[in-house]
């Protein structure tokens, strides 16, 4: 018995065994060169000065928090009303939603930005549509809106997808139990099928908010330049040896932020929802 | 003293994608009283129940609730509450809430909620646990809370769906005590679906045996014992032999080539009928007093009484004797005149045979697929 297990559990290091190569090489040791560069100076020297310097960037951090926070909250209450709606609909109508959802997916988030772009450009389909109604122009590319929006195109379908699942493994019989009790749709939503979907919200807000908080791709296409975010500022940072310091500093920061919020989060629908595990 | 009628289902018919699972069903059931729905898998029990909650609705039709129709009233207004077949209680909820959740609904104060579940947790013996998380509790726990969240709302009728087929015997056992105990105490219409025949006629006032989408029998539970209406219920509620026979006249029954006296009249003259006889009622003689003479197939021992069964004729009898009896022996039998229970010819008639191929382990087998299947084909059958 004791020999079988043993031998059970080494094969399962040995299949483990890419994988851990893998992310030692590529994403331990990365993260400790970050931490390396955050506190060191362009002479090796250990030194607090980077990560003082990012008072500096407050602003810039300010800034991409409420756009990540705003998008995540729009893509909530679209999302939920949708996923909900999809885990009810019949077959039919729920995989072509799903499908509807899951095609953007399949493309570049690359090319599907620039097709945003090209859809609400001063030139683009929207404005040339616009004109020829009468209407006059709109200027969309270049404001917050735009980078919001694009945010909100881009991972919609992170925050819909989750929620779908945990809603599709919904037992209804905790539906019928609540309407047994008393309850009217309207609190059967509210206090059985929102609280048990709770785990799929929670990874559906960080799996918009965290790629939100740091792409620097959708502000610098659809904000015209005019929104500095912190994935903006990382990237630019890194264009040149000599800010790499500042860079990892600003990284590692951010870093923190994501783990922290994570946590918190996680520690939410722990708390409310006890052993329920999606 | 006849309580009144509480609820009345009258005509009720309801098939799932053509499929009928409810065929023209009448049923009173009255105030105070513990009424269970026996049959086996698929006889439509669960569906009765579901529709008496709210949660199907009859193809065709009424549901009565003290005589007002309410065909189409929602489950959350109705004044009935359900313990459910796997307890379903709230896992984002613990032991307190799960058993307040209904209070909070009618937005009670925070002080009756908390006397109120007190009591429940009292009543099902569970005090101290409202702190509990329900995954942390064994299934007899749950089941307690279960049943203390529909009971705390004073439903004027509790809907109780298999809820102890996930026990073991023991507890279960415990539980059918401690239901009948509770029924009594709170004198709440209790309304039961079970497959298991013991425990409808150990908690029963009125047992109603359904197969098929029909009712087969309604009566109390000695009733259903002794004066079975059908082979099929004959067969379902404890063991039977059942023989083909014939009804010469009134009180002369003849079967396994014998004629015999009876209690029994009414019959048409020679009227193919069905004989049952139980097995505790079947006496071991010797071969020159028996009214049948047999041989012995097999014997095991049950610690009360042995169970024997015996080839008459090529039909295997099954007989419940405190006397050992030796394997291939060759033994009479004696039956008395008011051990002989005569039934009309019904269709269940030819389904049933004799106890040539019984097994103990294919009966408990059957029970075991009876759990599985059951929400699956009759609960969720959309």
């Amino acid at each position: 018995m004791r020999s079988n297990v043993r031998y059970r559990s080494l094969l399962e290091r040995a299949a483990a065994a890419p994988h851990m190569v893998w992310s030692i090489l590529f994403i331990v040791a990365p993260l400790f060169f970050v931490l390396y560069f955050a506190i060191t100076d362009a002479e090796g020297h250990i030194t607090l000065n980077n990560l003082a310097s990012l008072t500096d960037y407050s602003n810039i951090f300010l800034l991409s928090v409420s756009f990540a926070l705003i998008a995540t909250i729009i893509c909530l209450l679209i999302g939920y009303p949708l996923a909900y709606f999809m885990s009810r609909t019949g077959k039919t109508t729920r995989r072509v939603l799903l499908l509807l959802l899951m095609l953007p997916m399949w493309i570049s988030l690359l090319i599907r930005t620039y097709s945003l772009m090209a859809l609400l450009d001063n030139g683009g389909l929207l404005n040339s549509l616009l004109v020829s109604l009468g209407f006059g122009r709109i200027r969309i590319i270049g404001t917050g809106g735009a980078v919001i929006l694009g945010m909100i195109y881009d991972f919609l379908p992170y925050m819909v997808l989750p929620i779908y699942t945990v809603l599709t493994k919904l037992d209804p019989r905790y539906i019928e139990a609540a309407a047994d009790l008393g309850c009217n749709s309207l609190q059967v939503l509210g206090k059985v099928i929102i609280p048990l979907s709770l785990p799929g919200v929670i990874s559906g807000i960080t799996m918009v908010f965290v790629p939100s908080i740091s792409t620097f791709y959708i502000s610098q296409k659809l904000g015209g330049g005019a929104f500095d975010l912190i994935g903006d500022t990382i990237e630019r940072q890194f264009q040149h040896p000599s800010t790499y310091h500042t860079g990892a500093a600003i990284s590692l920061v951010m870093m923190i932020l994501i783990i922290i919020s994570v946590a918190i989060m996680n520690r939410f629908s722990d708390s409310n929802s006890g052993g329920f595990v999606v | 003293m006849e309580k009144p009628v509480l609820i009345r289902l009258k005509g009720i018919s309801k098939s799932f994608d053509g499929e009928t699972v409810l065929d023209n069903i009448d049923l009173d059931i009255h105030d105070e009283e513990f009424i269970t729905l026996l049959g086996p898998s698929g006889c439509g029990k669960t569906t009765t129940l579901r529709i008496i909650g709210g949660f199907e609705t009859p193809d065709s039709g009424d549901v009565f609730f003290e005589g007002k129709r309410i065909n189409d009233l929602p489950p959350y207004r109705r004044q009935v509450n359900t313990v459910f077949q796997r307890y379903a209680l709230f896992p984002h909820l613990n032991v307190f809430e799960n058993i307040a959740f209904g209070l909070r609904i009618k937005k009670l104060s925070e002080k009756e909620i908390r006397t109120r579940v007190k009591e429940m947790l009292e009543l099902v013996n569970l005090r101290g646990f409202e702190k509990r998380h329900v995954s942390t509790l064994s299934g007899g726990q749950q089941q307690r809370v279960a049943i203390a969240r529909a009971l705390v709302n004073n439903p004027k009728v509790l809907l109780l769906d298999e809820p102890l087929a996930a026990l073991d015997l023991k507890l279960r056992k415990d539980m059918q005590n401690e239901l009948k105990n509770i029924q009594k105490k709170t004198h709440i219409t209790f309304i039961y679906v079970t497959h298991d025949q013991e425990e409808a006629l150990t908690m029963s006032d009125t047992v109603v045996v359904m197969a098929e989408g029909r009712i087969q029998q309604i009566g109390s539970p000695v009733d259903i014992y002794n004066e079975p209406v059908n082979a099929f219920s004959a067969d379902f509620i404890g063991e039977s032999n059942i023989i083909d026979g014939v009804m010469l006249e009134d009180y002369k029954a003849k079967f396994s080539g014998k004629v015999f006296d009876c209690l029994d009249f009414g019959f048409e003259k020679n009227e193919p009928v069905d004989i049952v006889i139980r097995p505790e009622d079947v006496d071991v003689v010797p071969v020159e007093r028996g009214m049948l003479v047999g041989k012995v197939v097999n014997v095991t021992f049950k610690g009360v009484h042995y169970e024997v069964i015996v080839d008459v004729d090529d039909y295997k009898w099954m007989i419940q004797t405190t006397d050992y009896v030796a394997p291939e022996a060759t033994i009479g039998i004696y039956i008395e005149p008011d051990a002989i229970h005569v039934m009309k010819k019904s269709k269940y008639s030819s389904l049933i045979g004799d106890y040539s191929s019984y097994s103990e382990e294919l009966e408990r087998l059957s029970d075991v697929d009876e759990i599985r299947e059951e929400p699956a084909e009759e609960r969720y059958a959309e």
